[in-house]
This record gives C-alpha cells, sequence and structure tokens, in this order.
C-alpha cells in the first residue's frame, strides 16, 4: 500500500514543473537557449531534465552563480529549524487548546478558543507578521526580529559555539509563532470536534463508569483516538505552511528556502525556481507518507500490506 | 422519494426535495448567528466596494500636495496635518480611505471571479471522473495529485511572474490574476465532487434516471448535479475567503495586482518601510481583509451547519 502510494504520487515532483515549462519557455528561450539546449524538442528535454533531476542535479542557478541543490541545501537547515519550530508551537499549543475547550464545550472559555481560532484562521500571515513588528519592534517591546545569524558556508558546527542558544532563540520566537497561527487555528478547531467526537464513544462512558479519574480518561483512552483524524490535518497542512514560510522569511528576513524562492522569482532564475518546486513537491509526499505511518500506529485498526 | 413519480417527472424529485430543505435550510441558517452577523458584514463591504466611487473623498490616485514625504496621519489621530484625509494617507499621499474602499472592489472581484472558475472546472472534472470512474478518474485524479503535491502559493508566484515576465506589458492585468488562481485552484473541488459523485451514482434515482434512458450529460447536471450542490456551495464560501487571502499574498509580494491599482494587498506592501511613523498604513487594509474574511469564513461555516449538520 505505502509502496503504491509512493509510485502513484511521485510523478508529482517532476511532472508538475513540466506542466509549466511550456509557460516557461516561450517567455526566456531567448536569454537562455544557448545554455539549456532549448532548440530540442520538448519531450526531449524533458526526459534529460527528468534524469538529471533523478541523478540529483537541479541544475545551475544564474542568480547565485551555484548549483541548484547547493543554494538550497545551505538554506535548507534554516528553513526546517523555523518551520520545525512552528510545528511544534502549533502542535503543542493547537491540541492542547483543542482538548481544553472540548472538555469544556459550550462554556466561556470554549467560546473563546474557537473564536481566536476563527481569527488565526482568517488572518493573512503578512500582516501578522507586520502587526508583531509594529508590537514588538516599534513600540519598544524588546524582541530582535529579521536577520538571523550569518549562515557560515562550513557547516553549522562553528556556528553553534560562537552564538548561543538564547540568542537563537530569541531570534526564532517571532518568525516561528507568527507562521505558527495558522496551523494552530486550524489544529485546534480539529481537535475539538474530534475530541467532543471520542468523548460520547461507549469506551468513554465505560472508561468513567470504572471510576477512572476524568484526566486519566482524556488522555489515556480519549487522546489517542482523537488525534487520529488530527494527524491527516496535520500532514495536510504542509503545503499552507510552506507557502506561510515563503511570506514569513521574506518579512523576517530569514535567510531560508522561501525567501531564496522569492529573490529567485525576482531574478526570473528558471532553474532554481524548478528545483524549488521540486524539492517542496517531495516533500509534501514525504509528509503524507509519514502521515501514513503515524496513522498505522495511533489506529491498530488501519493495516497496510 | 418513489420511483413512481421519477416516471412521471423525471426531474421532479430534485425539486421537491429541494423545496423542503429550502424551508429548513433558511431557518438553520438564521439560527446560526454568526453566520447572519457574517452576512451582515459582507453586505456592508460588498455595498462599500459597489459604490467606492460615490463613497470616497478622493481619487484614489491623487496625492495630496501637503504630502511632505511622510504619510498624512488619520483626523482622529492628528487633526490638524490630516488634510481632510479621515484616515490619513498611505507613503505616497494618496487618501488611504479610498483606497481602502476601491481596494475593496478589486479584492472582492478577483476572489468572486476566481472562485467561479475554479468550482466550474472543478465540479465538470469531478462529476466527470466521479461518475465515469475507470480510465477518465484515473487520469483526473492523477491530475489533481499533482497539483495537489505543491503548495498553492508558490506555483502561483512562479505563473504570475513568469507570466509577468513575458508579457511586454510591465503590470498583470486583473483578468490574468484571476484566469491563474482559478486555473490553479480548482482540485480541492474536483475532489470533492468527485466524492460526492462516486455515492449518487449508485443511488435509486440515478438508476431510474438511466433506466427510462437518459442521457449521462443529462443524468450527470439535471439529476446528480442538484443533489451536490450543498457541499459544493459550502467549498466555494470558504474559497472566497482562501482566495481573497491568497491575493492579498500574492499583491503583497509585488507578484499580484499592481500600483497604483488599489488592492488590499498591495497596499500593504511598503507599509513595512513607514511602519515607525505610520501604524495607519499597515493596520487598516490588514484590518479589511481580516474583517471580510473572517465575514465570509463564519458565512460558510453557518452554510455548512445549515445544509447538512452532518456533513463535518
Amino acid at each position: 500500500m505505502i509502496l503504491f502510494l509512493i509510485l502513484d504520487k511521485a510523478p508529482g515532483g517532476p511532472l508538475a514543473p513540466y506542466l509549466q515549462n511550456p509557460h516557461i519557455t516561450p517567455a526566456d528561450i531567448a536569454r537562455l537557449k544557448h545554455n539549456l539546449g532549448l532548440d530540442q524538442p520538448l519531450p526531449v528535454r524533458y526526459v534529460k531534465w527528468l534524469g538529471q533531476v533523478l541523478r540529483g542535479d537541479l541544475g545551475y542557478s544564474t542568480s547565485n552563480s551555484e548549483p541548484v541543490l547547493q543554494a538550497m541545501l545551505e538554506r535548507l537547515p534554516a528553513t526546517l529549524e523555523l518551520m520545525g519550530a512552528s510545528t511544534l508551537i502549533a502542535i503543542v499549543v493547537g491540541i492542547g487548546a483543542g482538548i481544553f475547550s472540548a472538555v469544556r464545550p459550550y462554556t466561556f472559555a470554549d467560546y473563546f478558543i474557537t473564536t481566536f481560532a476563527f481569527f488565526g484562521q482568517s488572518m493573512p500571515v503578512f500582516w501578522l507578521a507586520l502587526m508583531m513588528q509594529l508590537a514588538f519592534a516599534v513600540h519598544g517591546i524588546p524582541l530582535p526580529f529579521g536577520y538571523q545569524i550569518q549562515l557560515p558556508s562550513a557547516g553549522l558546527a562553528d556556528n553553534v559555539d560562537s552564538f548561543s542558544l538564547g540568542d537563537r532563540l530569541s531570534h526564532l520566537i517571532l518568525p516561528a509563532v507568527v507562521l505558527s497561527v495558522l496551523s494552530l487555528a486550524l489544529y485546534s478547531r480539529f481537535m475539538r470536534s474530534s475530541m467532543l467526537e471520542v468523548t460520547q464513544t461507549d469506551y468513554m462512558r465505560t472508561a468513567a463508569a470504572k471510576g477512572l479519574a476524568p484526566r486519566t480518561i482524556i488522555f489515556k483512552h480519549g487522546l489517542k483516538n482523537a488525534l487520529i483524524p488530527v494527524v491527516t490535518v496535520i500532514a495536510l497542512s504542509l503545503p499552507g505552511l510552506i507557502a506561510g514560510a515563503v511570506v514569513t522569511e521574506t518579512i523576517f528576513s530569514w535567510p531560508g528556502m522561501g525567501r531564496l524562492f522569492i529573490n529567485a522569482l525576482q531574478q526570473e532564475d528558471i532553474a532554481l525556481l524548478m528545483g524549488y518546486l521540486c524539492v517542496i513537491a517531495f516533500l509534501v509526499v514525504l509528509f503524507n507518507l509519514l502521515a501514513d505511518i503515524t496513522y498505522a500506529w495511533l489506529d491498530p485498526r488501519v493495516k497496510y500490506d | 422519494m418513489s420511483t413512481g413519480s421519477v416516471l412521471i417527472s423525471p426531474a421532479g424529485i430534485e425539486d421537491d426535495d429541494l423545496q423542503m430543505t429550502k424551508v429548513t435550510f433558511w431557518r438553520r441558517l438564521r439560527r446560526h448567528r454568526l453566520a447572519v452577523a457574517g452576512f451582515v458584514v459582507l453586505a456592508f463591504i460588498v455595498l462599500c466596494a459597489v459604490f467606492a466611487p460615490q463613497l470616497s473623498p478622493f481619487d484614489p490616485t491623487y496625492i495630496d500636495p501637503h504630502w511632505q514625504g511622510n504619510p498624512l496621519p488619520p483626523c482622529f489621530v492628528n487633526s490638524s496635518q490630516c488634510a481632510g484625509h479621515i484616515l490619513g494617507t498611505d507613503e505616497v499621499g494618496r487618501d488611504l480611505l479610498s483606497r481602502l474602499l476601491f481596494g475593496a472592489r478589486i479584492s472582492l472581484t478577483v476572489a468572486f471571479f476566481a472562485v467561479v472558475m475554479e468550482v466550474v472546472i472543478g465540479t465538470i472534472l469531478g462529476a466527470l471522473a466521479g461518475y465515469y470512474g475507470g480510465w477518465v478518474d484515473y487520469v483526473i485524479m492523477r491530475v489533481t495529485d499533482v497539483f495537489l503535491s505543491i503548495p498553492l502559493l508558490p506555483l502561483l508566484l512562479v505563473l504570475t511572474g513568469i507570466v509577468a515576465a513575458s508579457s511586454s506589458k510591465a503590470s498583470l492585468s486583473f483578468l490574468t490574476i484571476v484566469i491563474i488562481i482559478g486555473a490553479l485552484s480548482w482540485p480541492g473541488v474536483a475532489r470533492l465532487v468527485r466524492a460526492t459523485f462516486l455515492s449518487l451514482r449508485e443511488r435509486e434515482f440515478a438508476e431510474a434516471a438511466r433506466a427510462v434512458g437518459n442521457n449521462d450529460f443529462r443524468i450527470i447536471f439535471r439529476h446528480l448535479l442538484p443533489n451536490a450542490i450543498a457541499p459544493i456551495v459550502v467549498q466555494a464560501t470558504l474559497d472566497v475567503a482562501n482566495v481573497i487571502v491568497l491575493e492579498s499574498t500574492l499583491s503583497f509580494l509585488g507578484f499580484g495586482i499592481q500600483p497604483p491599482t488599489a488592492s488590499w494587498g498591495n497596499m500593504l506592501a511598503n507599509a513595512q518601510a513607514t511602519l515607525e511613523q505610520a501604524w495607519w498604513v499597515a493596520v487598516l487594509p490588514g484590518l479589511c481583509i481580516l474583517f471580510t474574511v473572517l465575514a465570509i469564513n463564519y458565512i460558510g461555516d453557518g452554510l455548512r451547519d445549515a445544509l447538512d449538520p452532518n456533513m463535518r
């Protein structure tokens, strides 16, 4: 089943930029003809390009004057750091808030959280970032924003020595919080409805009848079952997270892949754009796979063979 | 739903069905107070957008001669310096209120037409996939997978960037944005419609419609589609909200609606630079987006509850 899924989804990566190829080529054909060999027919070029991608060669970035793969790998840690931190915030706070409002439905606290979640979902990421900057940077609440420490060209090891963890975190916190809000709102809404459903099941009533403490019932019996649909939502929210990262990185000058992408866009660096789309498509497929695995772990009834 | 009525009037049953649910639909929707509030807010914003030329105190591209390099403050902040600009001016001295009103026009029309396009494409492809199954389904769904495996925003950015680079004009037209957004955002609708059609085509009335000799086209559009309307409407409403955010993000990054045409997104594009002196330039367009999107989200939520409480 898993294998089938990979095989099924794998065309997503290389095929999608291919779908755009007709749009790309006429635009830049004059400029790029000499180094891309665009005089060959489209299918030939596509097969050649696909072959290169499969060997890990994403082409040469014209705006950065280095191979695309290298340019992206350099910025990948920063992006992963940002996305990881914000996902962590979103999962912990979102699921926590979801459980919190599900165990006391239709109370003031519940309405407060649901309303907050609706606001979070309706807010453009970039505007939230601006408002954060207005509050923290302009009106003197001391949190540094913007630049992250200069990325070293030779790995992160020496970087960690010269900069304290606290400094790193203080730069990370604003962008990470901004990026997490959308997913946070989403998770809390799904967690709430899923948990509400679970609390009405028979096994929960049985657990309560056995005289278990409410805490044990919710966390031991309820949580694992209620998490099942939420896991899907978390995996499916990755594209949104990537899109959000593009915006957040641009606003906070975060040296990650998203900003690289925007720069490439402004300089019409086709190879880099294609490479970026490939990498994120790959990430999305990978996460769908992870979600399926987590699914099987959470719900023994799901079997893949 | 008896087979007898099908034989008498083939299309009649769905109409009766709709009649019955219409009453409960409105009753349920009215009970959803937040959705009602959403409707009121949205109606207000739409009216503002429609009557923007009449309501605007200034031309949205008029640059006030009082402007000296810094945005003029709103009148409620500093009444001696505002020079008649109720909400102040932007970073090049254009009236903020007028631009907000005209921006509403752009943001709402882009969202509306993009969603119409998305729904039409998504419904047709989803219906074909769900009704015929087999290789038609396989091909359409693989294409959908490809689209869904790439986040929408980067894809949109690449496309708008490329279209902008390839067109002789420096700016992207309004229509281009609509078409690009509409052409890329249909897979969600297609999946939804396909799933609905998969279950609908097995129902008795579909079989009956087939039995009395309707052709496929008629079965799909006359018999199945009216029964799939509810989830489509909900999805479309929520997508209007999404597209408003999407368009504003595109415009904010400089790849959407181009100035001097005002959109809520591009009004924020330069707000970061003047954040220290002029909070209103950054806050007000964002509030417009927030409340519009919030209103539409609540409407969508209310519609979902009203149309089918079991849907979620």
